[in-house]
């Protein structure tokens, strides 16, 4: 019997599970992916919101400034890419200046430090790509941008790290209520619980379901994104918004922690949050809007186009309650943007609702609140000596374009949370993350894996389940 | 650790570089080179077709590294495998590591940078659709099926038809799968017309030209794509879609020199072809610095990498430790339909005696000529061609007598000769 | 008349063989054309690349090659035989592995010293 169980390991589960490892709890995680971070967390915008965007007095309102303000310290103690760089929201005329106006009481309301309106010239002195007809701008100067899915991972291992348990591949299919208790349906056996978190993002309202009450309507919207090369990382030095237009909201222009830039996005609505295609429309359009804010975009720069789905419901705001079907799970829903930068905020805010549930909270004696990763490029010549020393495999560069070696790939491999796909690797050790894509870098990636895991190369996915890559030998082998 | 020469890249154009050096009486040479051999992408080139400028003779891939790492084997140039370089300095020190010797600095009187180039991937295109596995590039697939023995696919639909593209097109079926067509968004080809003829007209595979992928579907593995025609502004014609069931898609989009290193060294890069502006020497803007092969602009024929390596090798023996001269410098631009030139720049007070220029065209043109103009219009020099495609590069050699008459910048341009197309 | 690329060398020139001339060849620049030329139409030939299988080696795989052009027909059936090959390394680049492919006088050569 589990204590509580959380159902979804994207940013918000995995927050979950991070600050309530730190209880005498025993925890369970359920991904219905083969891997953690495989939903919203690996495709959106990578953005800490500063908050003057969500109407006052909301949770969302309360919970992003509360999480943007707990942002930098826990990646430094999770060692996640972070950096503090200050947004911009560009206006374009009189209109838009109103707009700019209510976003800066909207945020003094929302508690938000250090906003500040300025002309289209001192926004162009701050961030010279700017286009001429940028006339005003409102500057926040807490926004962020960030690895959300390395925030995600880092949050997971460390729950793992502390005692908590994983499953992937672990989709919740049944529920039923006992007395005291749940006992959750999945893909990888029944698991017995006394409290559960639903924060299955956009399939929340999926399990929401399994409780016999439905209590909102999913309203997924997805969004498309170019991530440009390193070579146009330096042509937005904040996160650069747009006033909205009759259009639609404008899309964002932002250095990635990673150093590209990355470029979108739209929304337009989907049922399912499978729907991830990019469509030649949508990237026109992302594009076409892209092109107010800054400057020189060139989009034969792109190495990769995404899609991500948000995961919004019927209901304006987030929704953490009790669900209505059943008294001994939590909601956390309808967690759309600005979810990242809330994320540690809603972590905290669970906890007090489970208090309220009757869940009793007892600090552990020891807790792991940190984690390192080495990232050997970051380190000095003398660290890096040392480190192959250590370890020759640090002096084996398997990922050119990103200098990621050997034996930080095979750190990533047996980290708490393993990979089990080479896009597994890559959102932990950044092999493939780089202008190639994984071209130079995918067989041997996937060589190491297969040795690692003592799977055979058959087996190594590129990602999710089923997504394989080698079909058979050549000279009639037949190793399917 | 220090040498007069240091090659970063152990590709067809390191090896010659290496070998022109130590011929011209280089003794103190280093090449590095990441992966765990060399002969660089020659290894998983194993069609034939190499070597018959250089050899007279049709060599494969491997065959062709293999004279080339033979040839070496007569001299003392030290080989670094499995070492990456990190950085080069302005000041010609280039960091490197290695699981077997650790970070080391090798100060070098010279450096040539042979670090070759990278495919294009589906993000610079941005073909639309699912993101699932099964989409490669047409150089990645070539190393699986050629080197490490798997075959990535059964049903398979090629993007673009570069030289690569064409080739694992005859690799892919002869292995037993089944090739189902190869889509270019250009109305001509971007490869050599000897491979259409051997690997898809030998092997009934449709060629569509002004066409390209407008959609990739399917979840996990690619089930299906979506191929319509484009018109003139390359955007695909409404109406005109069509779809292929297949479990494979291969992209041979294009390449681009890989110069990471020459950026963050300062080395000055020419946005035509993504490489370093180079002089008649093959020397970069930093003195003692030279490129050549695919990091200085994208080959279609190795021979050509080879003697423009051997220069480049040859250059930096004799220019190793000494700084290079000063002095008078011609400019070369490119004109109507011709993409850029290398060289760039030509020291003219510096010893040859004809330049060999080299360029790409960016249209398909029957009998035209090639035109070699100064800045007044003055007609250096002409040649004629029968037919020019951006797919295969050309060549021209001006005497330096003609050169050094020029009246300021001299322009390469190409033009159409005008009996042939009113045909 | 026949109108043809030349695939002989990365020139593609662009032939006239005329079946009623006895395959005479024009529009070639070197005498290799003008065998292509004929031959192409009369009992075309290719040279085969592919890989057969290699134990004791750094890699699964070795490059091989017709050391001659193979008549076109055959192709399918050498790649049969090349798949059933099995060979030890040391293999030497030029090595024979296969004689006298279908009595055409074609042998299957190694292309590396592996």
């Amino acid at each position: 019997m589990y204590d509580i169980t959380i159902i979804g390991c994207g940013v918000i589960g995995a927050s979950i599970a991070y600050s309530l490892s730190a209880y005498d709890l025993k925890i369970l995680i359920l991904e219905q992916e083969n891997d953690i971070a495989m939903g919203t967390t690996k495709a959106n915008s990578a953005i800490i919101h500063a908050g003057y965007d969500p109407e006052p007095g909301t949770l969302i309102a309360k919970l992003n400034v509360r999480g943007s303000e707990m942002m930098e310290e826990l990646c430094r103690k999770l060692s996640v890419k972070y950096d503090r760089i200050g947004s911009l929201v560009l206006g374009f005329n009189e209109q838009d200046r109103k707009h700019l106006e209510k976003l800066y009481d909207n945020g003094m309301k929302n508690g938000v430090p250090g906003l500040k309106i300025l002309t289209g010239d001192e926004a162009r002195e701050r961030d010279p790509h700017l286009t001429k007809a940028v006339t005003c701008a409102l500057y926040a100067p807490t926004a962020a941008i960030i690895d959300p899915w390395g925030l995600a991972i880092a949050e997971a291992e460390t729950a793992v790290r502390n005692g908590a348990e994983l499953h992937c591949s672990a989709k919740v299919t049944g529920l039923e209520q006992k007395e005291k208790s749940v006992v959750l349906h999945t893909a990888a056996g029944d698991f017995e619980t006394r409290y559960v978190i639903n924060c299955a993002g956009g399939w929340a309202g999926e399990i929401c379901a399994l409780t016999g009450k439905e209590e909102w309507e999913s309203q997924l919207a997805r969004g498309e994104y170019y991530l440009m090369d390193k070579s146009s990382g330096s042509l937005a030095k904040h996160v650069i918004f747009q006033c909205p237009t009759e259009k639609g909201k404008g899309v964002l222009v932002a250095p990635t922690v990673h150093g590209n830039l990355i470029v979108g996005p739209n929304a337009a609505p989907v049922e399912d949050p499978y729907c991830r295609e990019t469509t030649l429309a949508g990237l026109d359009e992302v594009a076409e809007a892209s092109r107010r804010s800054i400057d020189g975009i060139d989009l034969r720069q792109c190495i990769r186009n995404f899609a991500g789905v948000r995961a919004i419901i019927s209901e304006p705001d987030f929704v953490i309650r009790p669900a209505a079907g059943c008294p001994c799970m939590l909601h956390v829903a309808g967690i759309k943007s600005p979810g990242l930068s809330a994320a540690p905020a809603i972590a905290e805010y669970a906890i007090e609702q489970l208090q309220a549930m009757g869940l009793s909270f007892v600090k552990k004696d020891s807790w792991i609140d940190t984690r390192e990763q080495i990232r050997f490029k970051e380190l000095s010549q003398e660290e890096k000596q040392e480190m192959i020393r250590k370890d020759p495999r640090y002096g084996r560069v398997i990922c050119r374009c990103e200098t990621i070696t050997e034996g930080e790939i095979v750190a990533a491999i047996h980290s708490p949370v393993p990979p089990c796909s080479i896009d597994g690797v890559k959102r932990r050790a950044g092999a493939g993350m780089g202008r190639c894509q994984g071209g130079f870098c995918g067989p041997r990636v996937l060589e190491i894996l297969a040795r690692e895991l003592g799977i055979s190369p058959f087996d190594v996915l590129q990602d999710g389940e089923g997504t394989k890559l080698l079909i058979s030998e050549t000279k009639g082998g037949t190793a399917v | 650790m220090k040498y007069d020469l240091v090659i970063i890249g152990g590709g067809p154009a390191g090896l010659s570089a290496a070998n022109a050096a130590w011929e011209d009486g280089c003794r103190s040479i280093c090449i590095v080179e990441r992966d765990r051999e060399l002969g660089g992408i020659l290894n998983q080139c194993i069609h034939n077709g190499f070597g018959l400028h250089y050899f007279k003779e049709e060599l494969t891939g491997p065959e062709y590294a293999g004279r080339f790492i033979e040839m070496l084997k007569s001299t003392d140039v030290e080989v670094r495998i499995d070492t990456m370089v990190l950085e080069i300095t302005e000041q010609k020190e280039v960091h490197v590591i290695s699981a077997a010797n650790g970070y080391e600095v090798l100060e070098a009187g010279a450096v040539v940078l042979a670090m070759g180039c990278r495919e294009r991937t589906r993000g610079a295109i941005a073909i639309p659709g699912t993101r699932p596995a099964g989409v490669f590039t047409a150089g990645t697939a070539q190393r699986y099926l050629n080197i490490e023995g798997y075959m990535v696919g059964k049903k398979v639909v090629i993007l673009g038809s570069g030289d690569i593209g064409l080739i694992m097109a005859r690799r892919m079926t002869l292995e037993g799968a089944e090739v189902l067509a190869c889509v270019e968004v250009m109305p001509y080809s971007g490869g050599l017309t000897r491979n259409i003829v051997q690997c898809l007209n030998d092997f009934n595979i449709p060629l569509y030209l002004s066409h390209t992928i407008t959609d990739i579907r399917g979840k996990d593995r690619v089930e299906q794509v979506e191929v319509a025609e484009v018109g003139p502004d390359r955007r695909p014609i409404p109406g005109t879609e069509m779809t292929f069931d297949c479990d494979t898609v291969l992209l041979s989009v294009g390449l681009i020199p890989e110069n990471e290193l020459s950026r963050s060294a300062g080395i000055t890069m020419d946005p035509r072809t993504n490489g370093p502006v180079v002089y008649e020497n093959m020397e970069t803007s930093i003195p003692g610095v030279f490129a050549c092969g695919n990091v200085l602009h994208v080959h279609d024929l190795v021979d050509f990498v080879t003697a423009e390596a051997a220069k480049a090798g040859k250059a930096a023996a004799s220019l190793a430790g000494t700084v290079s001269e000063e002095g008078p410098v011609l400019e070369l631009k490119n004109g109507p339909v011709v993409g850029y030139t290398v060289p760039q720049q030509v020291h003219m007070h510096a010893d040859f005696k004809v330049l060999e220029v080299f360029f790409r065209v960016r249209a398909v043109l029957g009998a035209c000529h090639i035109y070699v103009r100064d800045e007044e219009g003055n007609q250096i020099a002409t040649f004629s061609r029968e037919r020019v495609a951006p797919g295969e590069m050309e060549t021209i050699k001006i005497p330096k007598v003609l050169l050094a008459k020029a009246k300021g910048a001299v322009t390469v341009s190409v033009e159409e000769d005008q009996e042939e197309s009113k045909e | 008349m026949k109108h043809l690329i030349c695939i002989t060398c990365p020139k593609g020139c662009h032939l006239q063989v005329d079946e009623n001339k006895d395959y005479a060849v024009t529009g070639n620049n070197c005498p290799r054309g003008a065998e292509y030329g004929r031959n192409e139409l009369l009992h075309p030939v290719r040279v085969l690349t592919s890989t057969v299988r290699i134990t004791g080696a750094a890699i699964p795989r070795l490059p091989v090659k017709t050391d001659k052009p193979l008549p076109k027909e055959r192709m399918f059936d050498c790649m049969e035989l090349i798949n059933g090959l099995l060979v030890q390394s040391p293999v030497q680049v030029g090595q024979v592995l296969a004689e006298d492919l279908f009595g055409t006088g074609v042998n299957l050569v190694a292309c590396k010293t592996l």
